[in-house]
């Protein structure tokens, strides 16, 4: 009887004929959705003679690593080698995405199940800032990274961006909904506050911290404009400043359109190959992220 | 090592060692560029001299003088904004309904499909965009157009001001679905089923209702959130033009958006008390247009 309420077919266990209206629109709203994607694969493995065919294909042909080859040789004249680029920006994006995450949910913890005067304030002027958009503030940004003598260091890549009001908030979230019978467990068993955290809170809120995980990844890895404002040691600069230089003075060619899909797509990639591995805990995160 | 650490923790109980990390940070990052923004917008600064208060002169001059600013920035933002949040925010919630509506496998690959495209951060993926627009006959969407006859001559999509805001509310359109499409599908997987079933006892009878009378109000928490989201990123989206075009000011100012204007001043002409004034009226902006929203979808019960 309860499958005559539409409703009762929401996160429905197996499939049923009802669903293919649901599916037509998706899937073809998805391949629009898809074409751009799969556009910058195929274009970053054609070799010169299908970048220059006329008209235009949109499939490879012939996959080779042509442009990757060339985009490393490019590199390689500039000065500074390809592999520097890439651990600075795999030594920053680590080293943030840790930061972030244990600054995060200590301070989620705190908020959620500590008793102190101000906590809610606390959260309320989080809250507000989930409304702050970073790229207002560049220039007194700017002044402060100065000031504090981080230009040209490695600082200056993770610490402006490691505070991420929306993470706090997804983590704390999480948090609020752990039965504090647990905590009072570990009390008794004359636990410290922070043996608690991490002992008994950070193994139960996996799922909230690879979900802040992958926004700090996100942020970081695709970030340019740290490079670009705070940082002018050339040996000092992540991969998506350089790819982001370097595509846009020869994308505009079209030998150097096979390259810069080429940058395009190292930079894509690790992202989703992050995403679609911890989409699940993202996913149970997220059923946690309410505004009232 | 292990139990020396173990003894430290032994002893952390107060709260400032979780909290005083993150808002140390916060205050650094966030508190004090906002309120050095407040403070500098009623200077004169060249970043070289100390800045010299001159009160309110920057806010009246960006309101009576910068015709750039009333004819074509504030405009351009108003309306950019006011067509991919709105839309944005519709399209993310739309796909997440039905998407609702399959089983966990097929749901799962589509809803990575739907969210990729944000995944790409606007303009990291710039370089695409230029390839697929380019203003000549070697242009894909040229080459297609051409080939089917819609249009003569190739189009200059980037550098043409009629042009350019059309693609970067497509280009941004399609990265639109992110972080709250995802709290919005949680949300409509996570209503309690017995609610639609005292729904449809009570005399709703099709999926419109349905959404309207039991999935919405269920699920405000994760409405608002994606609401709040969604004016976030179509504000922090705005670089996209300059990205596209490759030059600041955009051609014509067409694509210009407060981001841009602010940067254009800021780093291109150094006149940074200036600069912090439009980015105190964009924070404004921002807020407001949030609140109202948040506001809006909170009464709605």
């Amino acid at each position: 009887m309860a499958s005559k309420f539409l409703g009762t077919q929401i996160n429905p266990d197996r499939f049923h004929k009802g669903q293919l209206p649901f599916f037509y629109i998706l899937i073809i709203f998805s391949i629009f959705m898809i074409l751009p994607i799969l556009f910058i694969f195929n274009h970053a493995f054609k070799p010169q003679s299908e970048l220059f065919a006329y008209p235009p294909t949109f499939f490879v042909r012939n996959p080779t690593f042509d442009n990757f080859l060339e985009l490393a040789r490019i590199v390689s004249t500039s000065g500074v080698p390809f592999s520097r680029y890439v651990i600075n920006s795999v030594f920053v994006t680590s080293i943030g995405v840790f930061l972030s995450i244990l600054f995060t949910a200590l301070s989620a913890y705190g908020l959620a199940k500590l008793h102190f005067k101000g906590k809610k304030l606390l959260f309320e002027i989080n809250t507000i800032s989930l409304m702050f958009v970073p790229i207002a503030v560049q220039i007194p940004r700017y002044i402060v990274v100065a000031q504090t003598g981080m230009i040209d260091s490695y600082f200056a890549h993770i610490f402006p961006l490691i505070t991420m009001p929306v993470a706090m908030f997804l983590i704390k979230q999480f948090i609020e909904q752990i039965p504090n019978d647990f905590i009072e467990a570990a009390r008794i068993d004359g636990a410290s506050e922070m043996q608690i955290f991490l002992k008994v809170i950070v193994p139960m809120i996996a799922p909230a911290i690879a979900t802040v995980g992958i926004l700090a990844f996100q942020l970081i890895w695709n970030d340019t404009s740290t490079s670009t404002l705070f940082v002018n040691d050339e040996s000092l600069r992540t991969l998506a400043f350089f790819l982001q230089t370097l595509t846009s003075s020869v994308g505009n060619t079209v030998a150097g359109q096979g390259m810069a899909a080429a940058a395009s797509l190292l930079m894509f990639v690790p992202n989703l190959v992050l995403f679609i591995i911890l989409q699940s805990q993202v996913m149970s995160t997220m059923a946690h992220s309410g505004l009232k | 090592m292990l139990k020396l650490m173990d003894r430290l923790f032994d002893r952390m109980n107060r709260p400032a060692w979780f909290v005083f990390p993150y808002w140390f940070m916060f205050f650094v990052f966030i508190v004090v560029p906002v309120v050095a923004a407040v403070v500098l917008s009623f200077t004169f600064f060249n970043s070289i001299q100390l800045p010299q208060f001159i009160g309110i002169r920057n806010y009246v001059e960006l309101i009576t003088l910068d015709i750039v600013f009333m004819r074509n920035v504030l405009p351009n933002t108003l309306r950019f904004a006011f067509i991919v949040g709105p839309v944005g925010y519709a399209l993310s919630f739309m796909v997440a309904w039905m998407l609702s509506h399959l089983p966990k496998t097929p749901r799962t690959i589509l809803a990575i499909i739907f969210y990729s495209p944000s995944l790409t951060a606007g303009i990291a993926m710039a370089a695409m965009w230029r390839i697929i627009f380019s203003g000549d006959a070697q242009g894909y969407l040229n080459a297609i157009l051409l080939d089917w006859g819609l249009i003569i001559e190739p189009i200059q999509f980037l550098q043409s001001p009629d042009m350019l805001m059309t693609i970067m509310i497509v280009v941004s359109l399609w990265s639109s679905i992110g972080v709250g499409f995802l709290a919005m599908l949680a949300g409509i997987l996570n209503v309690d089923r017995t609610l639609y079933e005292a729904a449809y006892i009570d005399g709703i009878k099709n999926w419109f209702q349905e959404i309207i009378y039991v999935t919405i109000p269920a699920m405000k928490p994760q409405m608002i959130f994606g609401a709040v989201m969604a004016v976030v990123g179509t504000f922090q989206a705005g670089a996209i033009g300059v990205a596209l075009s490759g030059s600041n000011p955009t051609p014509n100012n067409a694509g210009q958006l407060i981001v841009n204007h602010i940067e254009d001043f800021g780093f291109g002409r150094f006149s940074m008390g200036y600069a912090a004034a439009i980015s105190v009226i964009l924070l404004l902006l921002v807020y407001a247009i949030s609140k109202v929203t948040w506001k809006f979808l909170g009464e709605k019960d």
